[in-house]
């Protein structure tokens, strides 16, 4: 591929990031990775390891200490379950996603309006839009954060662990609205984990990162291998592939030899 | 550096653990605010225009409180021990009353217009800024502990308040500046601290108002301590537990003037005060500037909290309880929030400074009715009508 390809393909591209809190104590070193527009690109690693970090970078939250990072669009951001401290109602949450859209002194219109109930439709939400905001379950919130990014028309949209607060079946769902939103509306999908599985679900690239300095960027296929996992995680895994109306999953199950 | 996960929550979960784990029942009967939500919620779904039904509620609010607000003005102006009836009050305030040789009509008009009428703006302004600003600053910072003297400046106003007087200055003329200065001077010893200490955060930004606030407060101490017993000492410690008495057209010109140029772009920066309230990496995420507009709002309230303090001493915990009112009432977007707050602090502290001056034979300081009156009151929010604005988790 040619740098002026990659120009054009890339929604996001890091090189030679490296970031502290406290002097000398390196969250990340010399940090390379590129993802790609309209795929779907997971973060991956222990807990710890500076994955949130490298979020709040790629929102511009945090600036990195070398490095450049290049972002080729507006993001947005959904975090993880969203603790309020205020009451508002989910269709003020998300009209709070048009605030790029609002001028200083002014508040949303008429027509913000509409598109923060529109978005909260597309989720199927809309029937939550007065309810307030902290008496929604931890699947409701999470689908109004996402309606809140969503309004914000940004092209690029970024999870902090989608899901890790959540049970199993409202995991499944928020994964496939993830994939809805870059296969039908070709956003790109940037997401952190330290479930392997969900990267496996949905990912075409994983950006694994191991240790302070070691990471591994690639196609998901590359990345996460049974040898790559076990690295880094320390325990014996084994990838399988179900099959399901001829449709192939990847699964991952860790193992428990007997003692 | 002012966005970091651990500087944005700080302050508030101790707070809502603690309510978690005291106050509230699990099971909390549905309020009258969430039923009508709901109710409103159905229709909306069944209409093709669902943004009428959209509209928050309690339209009839501001209406009612200003109403209010207009019979607690009246009330003020013919009570007192100079009793007046409300139809010569209303003559002498549109200077419909005939001009007459009689020393009686004289004297309804010097207490009217010289006495009562200043008096009562300068507390109205006072009450609907310190209620707006502390509904502020409790948004900037998450936290329901935080009032509009939370970075020092009142504590810097009053040393200023206290320095003038004991120096012999006793009209507003120096009063009011020398005030004004050192608590503006307070805002400036915060910011530099906050700044040393590399934190922009909220957490540094109260510490640093905690530290400024404790050395105002030491040097007020120190000043009152050396002040002439006999000449200066009474009249110091008078103006430091507040008072509207000196009230006269000059102050209320200066206090005007402060209250429309900060009160003003607050309420105009409502929709960003919201985005603020998420906390910092949201609020950033979102497209704020948080740091940027964190301080914005900062400044404009320190300017106001300079120029009450300036004008009266200090009026402590309206700014702290009636935002909690206001909350409860129309719930946390600060487009409705700061409104009604500033409407009910104004009415508020009218009251309070009209009991002030009727319930005993002597002036009681009017900082010592607001607290006497405020700190049950904050109580009382605090324990049994939280949640409708405060989260419940």
């Amino acid at each position: 591929m040619t740098e002026s390809q990659n120009l054009l393909d890339n929604a996001v591209q890091g090189s030679n990031l490296s970031f502290f809190y406290e002097p000398s104590q390196w969250v990340f070193q010399d940090l390379n990775f590129s993802f790609r527009k309209g795929a779907i690109n997971a973060i991956l690693g222990l807990n710890g390891c500076g994955k949130t970090t490298l979020l709040k970078i790629i929102l511009g939250v945090l600036k990195p200490k070398t490095g450049t990072l290049k972002r080729f669009g507006e993001t947005a951001f959904v975090p993880q379950i969203f603790q309020a401290v205020f009451s508002f109602r989910a269709l003020d949450m998300v009209l709070m996603g048009r605030t790029r859209h609002v001028g200083l002194f002014s508040r949303p219109s008429k027509k913000d309006e509409l598109l923060a109930l529109k978005a909260m439709e597309k989720l199927g939400i809309e029937n939550l839009a007065l309810r307030p905001y902290p008496e929604l379950s931890g699947g409701q919130r999470q689908l109004v954060i996402l309606a809140r990014a969503l309004v914000s028309e940004a092209k690029i949209l970024i999870f902090d662990e989608p899901s890790s607060a959540l049970d199993l079946g409202n995991q499944v769902l928020v994964l496939r609205r993830m994939r809805e939103l870059s296969r039908k509306d070709s956003l790109t999908v940037i997401f952190t984990t330290h479930m392997p599985q969900q990267a496996l679900s949905i990912a075409d690239e994983v950006l694994l990162m191991t240790a302070q300095n070691s990471f591994l960027a690639g196609s998901t296929e590359e990345i996460l291998t049974e040898e790559n996992l076990e690295n880094v995680y320390g325990i014996e895994v084994k990838l399988l592939e179900v099959e399901k109306d001829g449709k192939k999953t990847k699964a991952l199950i860790s193992l428990f030899p007997d003692v | 550096m002012e966005s970091n996960k651990t500087s944005s929550a700080s302050i508030a979960p101790p707070f809502k653990t603690e309510q978690d784990s005291q106050l509230t029942p699990p099971q909390e009967p549905q309020d009258v605010t969430k039923s009508s939500g709901e109710n409103n919620m159905n229709k909306s779904l069944s209409t093709p225009s669902p943004s009428l039904s959209l509209k928050a509620k309690g339209g009839y609010l501001f209406p009612l409180l200003i109403l209010i607000l207009l019979a607690s003005v009246v009330l003020s102006l013919i009570i007192g021990r100079y009793e007046l009836s409300p139809s010569e009050a209303f003559k002498i305030l549109f200077g419909l009353n005939e001009t007459t040789e009689d020393l009686s009509s004289l004297n309804d008009t010097i207490v009217i217009r010289t006495l009562r009428l200043p008096r009562i703006l300068l507390v109205i302004l006072s009450g609907m800024g310190l209620a707006l600003c502390g509904a502020a600053m409790q948004g900037v910072f998450r936290n329901p502990l935080v009032g509009p003297e939370i970075l020092g400046v009142s504590s810097g106003a009053s040393f200023g308040g206290v320095l003038a007087l004991s120096l012999g200055f006793s009209g507003g003329a120096a009063l009011i500046p020398f005030s004004f200065v050192f608590g503006c001077g307070a805002l400036v010893l915060a910011f530099f601290l906050s700044r040393l200490a590399r934190q922009s955060s909220t957490l540094g930004l109260v510490l640093a108002g905690i530290v400024v606030g404790g050395l105002f407060g030491a040097l007020t101490g120190a000043v009152t301590y050396f002040a002439d017993p006999e000449s200066r000492l009474p009249g110091l410690l008078y103006w430091l537990m507040g008072s509207f008495a000196r009230a006269n057209p000059d102050s209320v010109l200066f206090l005007t003037i402060v209250t429309i140029a900060s009160t003003i772009p607050l309420m105009g920066l409502s929709w960003r005060l919201n985005v603020l309230s998420l906390g910092d990496t949201d609020a950033a995420s979102l497209g704020i500037r948080v740091s940027l507009l964190r301080w914005a709002v900062v400044i404009l309230v320190s300017l106001f909290v300079a120029a009450q303090v300036a004008v009266s001493g200090g009026v402590g915990w309206v700014g702290l309880v009636i935002p909690h009112l206001g909350r409860m009432l129309v719930g946390p977007d600060h487009g409705r929030l700061l409104p009604i707050s500033a409407l009910l602090g104004g009415i508020y502290l009218l009251l309070m400074d009209t009991l002030a001056r009727t319930l005993a034979p002597f002036e009681i300081p009017i900082g010592l009715m607001t607290s006497l009156v405020g700190t049950p009151l904050f109580a009382f929010f605090f324990i049994k009508l939280r949640g409708r604005g405060w989260t419940n988790d």
